[in-house]
């Protein structure tokens, strides 16, 4: 197993532990989105590079191939694309709506508030 | 519509009544909208239910294409066991949403509010019948999506941050599984959940197996609220509607620890998960987490926080079922998978009206409620028994099943555990009681008011379920055993 | 921005053929990369370019709330009526096998529907989310 017949995978691994470090290391709410993309982007490589097959060609049905590509793969991750993008798409409209009721992004400051709340509120 | 196509019906109808929804734009035609949907489906539930209990698992084709190339949606008696429970509480919830949402969301959001809550009930009966494992993490994501957005449409804007943590937990979750089923798709080649079953034996004992084991296990953890990724949930429901709350509370973690049934025991089967250590390592978490999140519960100020930490000590429960991977012990799993359900459903209904009545669930707000409220507060507190486990109530089933698994292994330690920690369940139960019975009601104390029928009905209905359930076990007991048998014994 | 002639010009001269090209990725789906969420994102780019040149209140107009609102519960109605079409014709839910004489071209229609359905949602929910975003805290945003 050398470095370079298994590069997709490398490359797997590497986004998504970026992602996740950077969802548990970052305060900033907008920046703990893009981890979690990072880190979805990483899956989609998991899919997609184990489909190309060698000498695999695009997988529409012709007479000059014999060997075609993996065509689910794609479409698998087509849809987990989708999601990908619903999912960002609603953190950031919740990270819009957290801006507005708290005046800030940051997770410490925000939680901050939250304990003041809390403790002048004797709830 | 014949008989034929009630599995994709089950799904597609509740599906289809979002978008239909949205386009009405007024809170009352999509609210008629989504009761009708969720009506049809708990029918068409109970029917599928009844037809795989006579005549064995049914199998539907999507497309005319047959597995394993094309999506299988399975029926069989454990998919069945927890569609009736998902459908009947979101069936349930509905008609109690007209009064809630009216009182807790602005009135041009509410249709938004019954789309989403269509969604997610589609979502969360997609997850359960589907046969496919890709199908699977589509619907787990538009169950989660909507529950989001349900939990963000709360009036405290704690809310807020409680969607956005729970986003990115449930994400990295449904991410998580989604990398366990690509992996299982590169060992096997297939996605259908039977097809990968018989292809996996020879397989076992590879490392990508046994890594798509480990990250199953951690996504579907994650959505399910294990300890010790439990944190997204307390402020989840806490913060959220009251009819988001009782319907999440009710099925989305229930529907979690279905998928994990589902692939530990159906498609990795009993010998891998017991070679993999994941029995001993579940006990262990569950154990901490029905000590740690019950004494967590005694300390909390709101109502809804205590039954929210309640919740993941019940779950502790349920996996602990799991862990023991015995007969009796997925019984005791199934089982308390539905009486939990009906519990909590009950509870954070009930809670909802309190929040009605009383404006809010703080515990101060809670003095004298039994001579405000009197048939809520008994409600919340025959709901309370039940989650005690008094024999009577559904709890009691669960629990006594967990004691027999138990003394079953050997490990007579295990059932004493079980019956300690519910004498803490006494103990939480019991500052609900004392507030609202024992203590006078405060100064400026509004006139005794029941709350609406339309709420009180389906939470006294879902109490009532509780003790229904809890002294007729046959029905549930019944369904549970046959699905501990299926997972065990045969394929999916 | 609107101000500026080059922005101007170029825009009225791109927007036209983004559209265009929405349609081409669109239809060539079958053949080649492309369908009904690729489409949806391109088409919905060009109004975004033109909200971006020429301001959100023009693009309101252009294209208004309500039917973008629409769009996006109508293109999963039209999905979801291609599976109750199978259903209805005899087959199982989403089955293009019946929707004609010939298998083949049923594949060929309930895929054509499917994915009109597809862009249809897809762009008027890239709309929504681009109004929502950008109308907000300006007084734009109608809710």
């Amino acid at each position: 197993m050398s470095f370079a017949s298994h590069y997709s995978y490398w490359v797997t691994v590497l986004l998504m532990v970026a992602g996740l470090y950077i969802v548990i290391a970052r305060g900033n709410l907008i920046k703990k989105l893009v981890g979690l993309s990072i880190f979805q982007t990483s899956v989609y490589l998991l899919y997609i590079a184990p489909g190309k097959l060698i000498g695999g060609t695009a997988p529409i049905v012709s007479d000059l191939f014999k060997v075609y590509s993996n065509p689910l793969p794609h479409v698998l991750i087509l849809t987990a694309i989708v999601v990908g993008i619903a999912t960002i798409a609603l953190g950031l409209a919740i990270v819009v709506r957290i801006r507005e009721a708290y005046n800030s992004i940051e997770e410490d400051e925000i939680l901050q508030a939250d304990q003041g709340a809390d403790r002048g509120a004797g709830a | 519509m014949t008989f034929a196509h009630l599995p994709a019906l089950e799904v597609v109808v509740p599906l289809a009544a979002a978008p239909v929804a949205v386009l009405l734009r007024r809170a009352g035609p999509a609210w008629a909208v989504a009761t009708a949907a969720f009506t049809f489906s708990f029918v068409a539930a109970l029917l599928l239910a009844a037809e795989v209990a006579a005549n064995g698992p049914i199998s539907y084709h999507f497309g005319s294409w047959p597995p394993p190339w094309g999506i299988e949606y399975r029926v069989d008696a454990l998919s069945a066991f927890v569609l009736v429970l998902v459908s009947g509480v979101a069936a349930a919830v509905v008609p109690y949403s007209w009064h809630s949402v009216a009182a807790e969301l602005p009135r041009d959001q509410a249709y938004l509010f019954y789309a989403m809550y269509c969604l997610c009930g589609a979502g969360l009966l997609g997850m359960t019948v589907t046969g496919d494992a890709f199908n699977l993490f589509v619907f787990m994501e538009i169950a989660s999506l909507s529950s989001y957005v349900l939990i963000a449409l709360g009036r405290d804007r704690r809310a807020l941050l409680a969607a956005y943590q729970y986003l990115i937990l449930g994400t990295i979750g449904a991410t998580f599984f989604v990398i366990g089923v690509g992996l299982l798709y590169l060992m096997t080649g297939t996605l259908n959940m039977a097809d990968i079953a018989a292809r996996l034996p020879p397989l076992a004992g590879s490392r990508p197996v046994l890594a798509a084991l480990a990250f199953i296990t951690v996504g579907v953890s994650l959505k399910l609220a294990l300890f010790p990724l439990h944190f997204w949930l307390p402020n989840a429901y806490a913060y959220a509607p009251s009819s988001a709350t009782a319907l999440l509370a009710a099925t989305a973690t229930k529907v979690s620890v279905y998928v994990l049934l589902r692939f530990y025991f159906g498609i990795f089967g009993l010998q891998l998960v017991i070679d993999s250590l994941m029995p001993q390592i579940l006990l262990v978490l569950s154990l901490v987490a029905i000590a740690s999140a019950s004494l967590v519960a005694l300390w909390q100020s709101d109502l809804k926080r205590l039954f929210a930490w309640s919740s993941v000590a019940q779950i502790g429960y349920i996996m602990l079922g799991v862990s023991m991977a015995s007969p009796e012990g997925l019984t005791a799993a199934v089982v308390h998978l539905f009486n939990h359900g009906i519990t909590k459903g009950a509870l954070f209904l009930l809670a909802g009206g309190i929040a009605l009545r009383a404006g809010s669930t703080a515990m101060s707000c809670l003095h004298g409620l039994g001579r405000r409220i009197p048939l809520t507060s008994l409600g919340i507190v025959i709901a309370g028994l039940s989650l005690i486990g008094v024999p009577g109530t559904a709890g009691f089933v669960s629990k006594w099943y967990l004691v027999l698994g138990a003394i079953e292994a050997g490990r007579w330690w295990l059932a004493g555990f079980v019956v300690a920690t519910s004498l803490i369940a006494v103990a939480y139960v019991w500052r609900f009681v004392e507030a609202a019975y024992l203590d006078e009601p405060g100064k400026a104390a509004p006139e005794p008011e029941e709350v609406p029928r339309a709420m009180l009905v389906p939470a006294l209905a879902m109490a009532t379920a509780c003790v229904v359930f809890g002294l007729y076990t046959s029905w549930t007991v019944g369904a549970a055993q046959r699905a501990a048998g299926l997972l065990l014994g045969g394929s999916p | 921005m609107r101000r500026e002639p080059v922005l101007r010009v170029v825009g009225k001269l791109l927007i036209p053929y983004t559209l265009l090209f929405a349609l081409y990725v669109q239809f060539h789906g079958d053949f080649g990369p492309g369908g009904g969420f690729q489409a949806g994102v391109i088409a919905a780019s060009a109004i975004i370019f033109y909200a971006l040149i020429f301001g959100l209140p023009a693009a309101r107009r252009l294209v208004p709330d309500a039917v973008v609102e629409t769009m996006g519960a109508l293109g999963a109605l039209i999905y979801l009526g291609v599976g109750f079409a199978g259903l209805a014709l005899g087959g199982n839910f989403l089955d293009y096998f019946v929707l004609d004489a010939d298998p083949v071209a049923g594949q060929h229609r309930g895929i054509f529907w499917v994915e009109i359905g597809v862009l249809v949602t897809v762009a008027g929910v890239m709309l929504k989310i681009f109004y929502m975003f950008a109308g907000r805290g300006h007084g734009l945003d109608e809710r």
